[in-house]
């Protein structure tokens, strides 16, 4: 890389239950929620200074239509003079929206870039209007699991039959009490921006918290759940993302831009690498993706201190850590909780990741390098290696 | 006997009230930095912005036990008020007005207003209202109880009962003037109704002090709540001053008030800016409960007024044909206009072309006799576009689009390719034929042939013609981009479609039409000359000009006959009333003294003296020759008033137009008549001259005026 990428903020709505918080506010204004609040923390950014904005979304239509980067944009009162365009990696949309404008700040063409991600799953269900080629099924180039990311998890826990159910649902556990720590510590409300939401039965409120935490979550409560993917199942709604709406925007700089106009980093961009695994054990991907991208960094594993996983299944999260052999419980692998409490808005999760990196970042200067992972759909992972700009060697002394 | 005509609905029926909800959601404000609870209150009648909420009885009831709720619930700490997306409200649900028949019940109307709306002052509690779009008349006065008010950058906020006939009666006249200071406030509660009820933008309400901070809509709710966090907090504080100390502000305020009233009215006596100014004058000294008392008695002496219910009758009126064109055939019947033919390249002719090209965007081509005058006409239409680029009131680009539309020639083969050809020739009905005539050879098939005459018969005009069936009378009226009215008329020959067409070009050019009978004069010149014959019959009679020319200013008419004849010409003036004299009868009278002016070559009825004041012009009263039968002002106003009320319902009589509505209706729209005479007809009525003239009332009682 030639120049280096920062991040200098991120941020994001708070996360709705699909058919719930949003279910009368548009995706668009969600995301130019986001933008605004952005721009908002960076006073001394010229906003006409910024060189493109990405947006991701999975399923384009609508209100996530007509090239959302742009309509965003615009919708923001962004100036005109600044483009935008429109992502799609499924799941990691914001997360490509992120590593695709940081390699073009690598290479040079653009100096500061929004990037981030907007879904509304109560507006756009997974799959919606989706017309998959015959030849998929009929030359046996995918399963019939491989569109249905719930049956893609079973057949994870198919492969890695030690990876139990109960495995899986005391990490879910954790994952609630760790999102109701970092609720009760003000970690997770640094991020939010607050979005005006309207119920014409009820009035105007403001979305202030995620509505999908359930504090309190326990093992027994989780144990009673049904698994509705197949009989004897171990994925149920307990242990998995559920269905949510939300969106993220982050601002990436060079560093030179940064320096002359005044932003900090919170974290800065040391390599990053997606790779594709059998569609059906979707779950797989974050593990090629991240040996590729540890490899480009030159670093290995245990270089890393913090990991910000997506949970979209608790089998996923665990078939990852049992991979690079880290505990379930393991104190660098999503200090603030992850999608399972918080929720998984598709294409917006990716910035969500490094959000919560950077805020870990900041509270543990002993660590120097983190990554942010997730699993794709269609068999993909995709992997961001960071570096904490807060990093002290006399820190990690310690 | 004559068929008795009035309006729709002989008697009011009560109306059911559109009921604006109170909502609440409680707001944790912890994420905007404060440890505090806020209830939002949403102000919502269930119905879109077309609808913009109002306050009624039932409504207001809500509200109150909203209020109530909130201010005993020990879980708030702070209450703020917003409205459906982008209303705020309307104000009062005015419809109610009309079945007010005490002055009792008018008083408990203004009582329980202030009751509801003052409780956000009292609520033992912050309040704040969210002016998140229109926010009108108790829509802004709703706000000024609360302690503080955002406001959206696109709201628009206006205390517009002055217009009305009324005054602000839930609060507004007490404390818009002890919040942002006595001339701030006339501005906005007597200056701005009576300028064409100007409104404010958001930022232009932040600058006079009606509201403490705006913010841009993407994010107005979420920030007005972050602006409630940060005056709880302390991060941020108002301060407000006190304006009641500088009696003489006050004092210059008010007179700057009545001064522009008179300006409006020219002399007319009219209540409402009045008893605003005096509300205000009092508002420096009066403690709230005697400010509201004191508006609530204006407010039931105001409401229990003819002129008040005429006002109302013609707003509503003015609202509801804006949108609907009585007796329009199928807007499908039309047919399609792609390009507009405009025949003479004169003034008139020019502003039409201009107007046709700014609305329509279609190609519009103008001829005339000689190069020279359609080289006049473009270059006069090239100018105005200039101007209109130079004020910034379109962009460079849209200015180059509409110079690209206009053209223009000398021949009338150009119009072989328009589907809609209108004339604006002179005013005589030989020209006219012969034009029609040689336009039928050139035109299409299909293509509509409209003429914007005023008082010629358009039967007479077309009748010899192969297809009159596409002739219409499409009567525009001065200045043409300005006056909203436009007489469609039609023939016993001219069809569904060639109607359906001129409406929609009526449509796009944003005017509000009625379909007239074809007689002449239509409606507005054929009453205008009823009434203008009487002050220049009494004028040559010996009434001195003065007197006979300002007789009916009271009626808080836009200017006086004689202003107007030298505004459009004597000579004009003169031919539009022998051809009514010849077309309509003797009643229609034909000035003699204008005969002389018009031949003598006065141009204009009174001139500026050396002090810059109208005094009359000594030409014309060194050639009239008067009478010696000198009437006084009320004996001039009486005979011109009875005139046309005989001619208004001689009108009816002979389906002209349908309804006396539409009349009104034409005299406001075309003439500027004003609201408080309901047009004419109301006050006519009103004064129990329709019926010593007539017999009968054109109005039921309680329609557009008091109930029986």
């Amino acid at each position: 890389m030639t120049r280096d990428v920062l991040l200098v903020d991120a941020v994001r709505t708070p996360f709705g239950k699909a058919g719930s918080l949003y279910s009368q506010t548009r995706a668009d204004d969600l995301i130019v929620r986001a933008i605004r609040g952005l721009v908002e923390r960076s006073p001394s950014l010229d906003l006409a200074r910024i060189d493109d904005v990405a947006i991701a979304a999975a399923t384009q239509t609508g209100d996530q239509g007509m090239t959302i980067g742009r309509t965003a944009a615009l919708l923001a009162g962004l100036p005109r003079s600044v483009p935008g365009y429109a992502i799609d990696r499924m799941c990691a949309g914001a997360m490509t929206a992120v590593t695709t404008t940081a390699s073009g700040i690598g290479f040079g063409a653009y100096e500061a870039v929004i990037a981030g991600g907007v879904e509304h799953m109560g507006r756009h269900p997974m799959g919606e209007g989706i017309d998959p080629n015959p030849r998929f099924l009929a030359e046996k180039i995918v399963d019939t699991d491989a569109l249905i990311m719930g049956a893609t998890a079973e057949n994870l826990h198919d492969r890695f039959p030690h990876l139990t159910r109960e495995r899986c649902d005391a990490y879910a556990v954790n994952s609630q009490a760790k999102t109701a720590a970092a609720y009760k510590n003000g970690v997770i409300q640094r991020n939010l921006i607050p979005v005006a939401v309207r119920d014409s039965e009820l009035g105007w409120s403001i979305a202030t918290a995620d509505e999908p935490p359930r504090p309190g979550t326990t093992i027994e409560a989780l144990a009673a759940l049904r698994a509705p993917f197949r009989a004897n199942g171990r994925v149920t709604a307990g242990n998995a993302a559920g269905l949510n709406d939300g969106a993220t925007a982050a601002l990436l700089t060079s560093s030179d831009f940064a320096a002359e106009n005044g932003l900090t980093a919170k974290a800065r961009l040391v390599s990053f690498a997606f790779a594709g695994v059998d569609p059906e054990i979707m779950g797989y991907g974050p593990i090629p993706s991240t040996i590729k991208a540890l490899a480009k960094a030159g670093l290995s594993f245990d270089d890393i201190g913090l990991i910000e996983i997506n949970e979209a299944f608790a089998v996923q999260v665990l078939a990852f850590l049992d991979h690079f052999g880290l505990d379930d419980d393991s104190a660098k692998v999503n200090p603030y909780g992850g999608a399972i409490a918080v929720g998984h808005p598709l294409a917006s999760t990716g910035v969500r990741l490094m959000l919560n990196l950077a805020e870990g970042f900041a509270e543990r200067p002993e660590v120097r390098y983190g990554l942010t992972t997730m699993c794709i759909g269609l068999g993909m992972g995709g992997t961001v290696v960071w570096e904490n700009p807060n990093w002290k060697e006399t820190a990690a002394a310690r | 006997m004559s068929t008795t005509k009035v309006s729709e609905a002989s008697e009011p029926k009560p109306i059911a009230e559109v009921v604006t909800k109170c909502l609440r959601r409680d707001i944790d404000l912890s994420l905007f930095g404060y440890e505090g609870k806020l209830a939002l209150l949403t102000l919502d009648n269930g119905l879109d912005y077309n609808r913009p909420n109002t306050f009624g009885e039932e409504g207001l009831k809500l509200l109150s036990a909203m209020l109530d709720e909130v201010s005993s619930d020990s879980t708030i700490d702070v209450v703020a008020i917003t409205g459906k997306p982008y209303i705020l409200a309307a104000g009062a649900d005015l419809s109610k007005i009309s079945q007010v028949h005490k002055r009792e019940q008018a008083v408990e109307t203004g009582r329980f207003g202030h009751q509801v709306f003052h409780k956000l002052a009292q609520l033992g509690k912050p309040s704040f209202a969210f002016i998140n779009g229109l926010a009108l008349g108790g829509g802004l006065e709703i706000a000024l109880h609360c302690q503080y008010r955002t406001v959206a950058t696109n709201a628009t906020l206006a205390l517009p009962e002055v217009f009305l006939g009324l005054v602000p009666g839930w609060g507004g006249a007490y404390l818009l003037p002890r919040l942002i200071g006595p001339e701030a406030a006339v501005q906005v509660i007597v200056g701005n109704p009576l300028n064409n009820n100007r409104m404010l933008s958001g930022t232009q309400s932040l600058e006079l002090g009606i509201v403490d901070a705006v913010f841009s809509p993407p994010d107005f709710l979420e920030h007005s709540v972050g602006f409630v966090a940060d005056i709880l907090s302390g991060k941020k504080s108002i301060i407000r001053t006190d304006h009641t100390g500088d009696a003489k502000s006050w004092q210059r305020a008010i007179a700057t008030g009545n001064a522009a009233a008179a300006k409006k009215y020219g002399g007319a006596d009219v209540d409402a800016p009045t008893r605003a100014l005096e509300l205000i004058a009092a508002a420096r000294t009066s403690t709230a409960e005697q400010g509201f008392e004191a508006e609530n008695q204006a407010l039931a002496d105001l409401i229990m007024t003819d002129e008040l219910r005429a006002s109302l009758y013609a707003f509503n009126l003015i609202q509801k044909k804006s949108k609907k064109v009585e007796g329009a055939p199928k807007p499908s019947l039309a047919k399609k206009v792609t390009r507009v033919g405009i025949v003479g390249a004169g003034l008139m002719a020019s502003q039409l072309a201009l107007l046709f090209i700014r609305r329509l965007k279609l190609p519009v081509v103008i001829t005339d006799l000689d190069q020279e005058r359609v080289d006049k006409g473009i270059a006069y239409i090239h100018a105005e576009i200039a101007k209109l680029v130079d004020k910034g009131r379109i962009s460079r680009d849209a200015g180059n689009r509409l110079t690209g539309l206009i053209s223009g020639s000398v021949d009338q083969q150009v119009y072989a390719s328009c589907d809609f050809v209108l004339e604006a020739v002179f005013e005589d009905m030989a020209v006219k034929q012969k034009l029609l005539t040689a336009l039928e050879a050139i035109v299409s098939p299909d293509c509509v042939l409209a003429t914007n005459t005023s008082s010629l018969r358009v039967e007479e005009m077309s009748k010899h013609l192969s297809h009159p069936e596409r002739v219409v009378g499409f009567h525009f009226f001065n200045p043409v981009a300005l006056m909203p009215l436009l007489e469609v008329a039609r023939t016993q020959f001219t069809d569904d479609e060639s109607v359906a067409t001129a409406i929609w070009i009526g449509k796009e050019l944003k005017k509000t039409m009625v379909i007239v009978k074809d007689a002449p004069g239509f409606v507005v010149n054929r009453l205008l000359s009823i009434f203008w014959g009487e002050v220049t019959d009494a004028f040559d009679e010996g009434t001195p000009l003065d007197t006979a020319d300002n007789a009916l200013m009271s009626l808080g008419l836009p200017m006086t006959p004689f202003t107007l004849f030298g505004l459009v010409g004597p000579a004009v003036a003169l031919h539009v009333s022998e051809i009514l004299n010849q077309t309509l009868g003797e009643r229609f009278g034909v000035s003699a003294n204008m005969k002389t002016i018009v031949e003598g070559g006065i141009k204009t009825f009174y001139i500026k003296d050396d002090s810059g004041k109208l005094v009359a012009n000594p030409a014309v009263s060194a050639v009239v020759k008067q009478g010696n039968q000198v009437s006084t002002s009320e004996q001039v106003r009486q005979r011109a008033l009875i005139a046309l009320a005989k001619e208004a319902r001689l009108m009816l009589d002979e389906s002209v137009v349908s309804t006396p509505d539409e009349i009104n209706l034409c005299m406001m729209l075309g003439a500027g008549w004003p609201l408080r005479l309901g047009g004419i007809l109301p006050y006519l009525d009103n004064t129990g001259i329709s019926e010593s003239a007539t017999g009968q009332r054109f109005h039921s009682k309680g329609i557009a005026s008091l109930p029986a």
